[in-house]
């Protein structure tokens, strides 16, 4: 087994339910990021048999809402100086904006930039779904 | 209210009495409104086509004493240049006392309240929400049904795209509605999100669903018909198919009640059959009417002016 090196600073994505790592990577655009990034995939885990795990070392502005829409099984843990200064568990967001787009390609969210829709939650029962501030159609939460 | 109208529920039960109050006594006093709004300037944005709701804007404001600014063609406008539609009301709030506006794009009136110190009127959003259709649709029930309360109303043809349909449903279940009808083809059903939206808020209500017409029209106090557009189809073959299965003719108001009242937004293409245009229960050109005087009472009430003056 390849060791990983704790982190000193950063955060710590724990209890991804396993094969979700790659998506919550690419959600957070961390190929984009300079940050040092480790992403451990089906690693054993008692609760969920099989976790993923992603590390960030260093600064790095989350926004736990993406990680709600994602998987709720998921704990953030914020490092400093080598300790767990802080543990999250994220839920799914009542209210979201700017992380989705609105599914209804005739909504003005779409054309014009002043537009920022607000997407509130209405349903959570399998899918997602959230209803669009401006034209009030339902848009699905669906992660590649 | 609010100080825009975007959407029915800008608009309380009581509002919407008042309104229709209003609305008839213009009709038997024009006199008293005709200089109501001299001075005041109405801009109306139509960066989509129409016919009634633009010119009944129009003449309401006119009839009020008022003028009127805008276009009727977004290629007229900086619109077609690229220029973003907060821009263009921030700019018309210079110029007007009040925005009434269509758009293709569904939202476009929530956006610009959003930049807008005078009020906006919505004229109809895409496929979304019409609500001065529905208030003219509100003052022709109230002329011919004396009550907005307890009826049965199918909603026939196009319930997915149809935004007067959008907007009326959801007003006349505030009204105590007995039963809603639906009536369109497969690829036209009303929006999950607004039967949902029914089922939460109104669960006294019962909601049906019919394919044909002529299956239910005996139970039903009003018939609201809408157009069924070629463009929604993917094929033409589909369109021609289901066309006339939506088509209401002499045959079929046989069996409608003797008072119930067929109603139509306009423009009708092949939905309802000429042969009944002079049956009086067709009321869908007077509909046309009063969505003169309703616009006039609602241009009183958003500039505070008549029988909304501030004291």
């Amino acid at each position: 087994m390849r060791l990983v090196n704790s982190i000193e600073n950063g955060i710590v994505i724990d209890h991804i339910t396993a094969g979700k790592g790659m998506i919550v990577f690419n959600e957070l655009k961390l190929k984009d990021v300079c940050n040092t990034i480790v992403l451990l995939m089906g690693i054993p885990s008692k609760h969920l048999n099989k976790k993923d795990i992603l590390k960030i070392e260093g600064d790095f502005k989350l926004d736990p809402k993406v990680l709600g829409l994602i998987d709720t099984n998921i704990i953030v843990n914020y490092i400093e100086d080598n300790k767990v200064i802080k543990k999250e568990h994220v839920s799914v967001p009542d209210k979201v904006s700017d992380i989705i787009k609105c599914d209804n390609p005739r909504c003005i969210s779409h054309t014009d930039d002043y537009a920022k829709p607000i997407f509130t939650l209405m349903k959570q029962n399998g899918e997602l779904e959230y209803q669009c501030s401006y034209c009030e159609e339902i848009t699905k939460i669906k992660f590649k | 209210m609010s100080k825009h109208l975007i959407e029915p529920n800008d608009l309380s039960n009581e509002e919407i009495l008042k309104l229709i109050e209003v609305g008839k006594e213009i009709q038997v006093n024009p006199k008293k409104y005709n200089q109501l709004c001299s001075g005041k300037i109405l801009a109306s944005l139509f960066f989509e086509p129409s016919t009634r709701t633009k010119f009944s804007f129009d003449a309401a404001m006119i009839r009020l004493g008022g003028h009127i600014i805008g276009f009727a063609d977004a290629n007229t406008s900086s619109a077609k240049k690229g220029e973003s539609l907060a821009d263009t009301i921030r700019v018309m709030n210079f110029y007007s006392d009040i925005i009434v506006m269509r758009h293709p794009k569904e939202g476009a009136p929530k956006l610009a309240s959003e930049y807008s110190n005078v009020p906006i009127i919505n004229a109809g959003d895409g496929g979304h929400n019409h609500p001065t259709q529905t208030l003219t649709d509100l003052l022709t029930i109230s002329k011919y049904k004396k009550t907005l309360e307890n009826h049965t109303i199918a909603l026939v043809g196009d319930l997915k795209y149809g935004r007067t349909v959008h907007s009326l449903i959801k007003t006349l279940a505030k009204f105590n509605s007995k039963k809603f009808i639906l009536v369109s083809p497969d690829e036209l059903k009303l929006p999950s999100f607004i039967i949902d939206y029914l089922k939460v808020n109104y669960p006294e209500i019962e909601i049906a669903e019919a394919r044909y017409l002529e299956d239910v029209i005996e139970e039903v106090d009003i018939i609201y018909m809408t157009r069924i557009q070629k463009e929604r189809f993917f094929n033409e073959g589909d369109y021609i198919k289901l066309k006339n299965s939506f088509l209401l003719n002499k045959e079929k108001m046989k069996k409608a009640k003797k008072d119930a009242i067929v109603m139509h937004p306009l423009p009708r293409v092949n939905e309802i059959s000429y042969e009944i245009d002079d049956d009086p229960r067709c009321v869908y050109f007077d509909q046309s009417n009063q969505g003169v005087f309703i616009r006039m009472a609602l241009i009183t009430k958003m500039l505070e002016v008549g029988d909304y003056a501030s004291c």
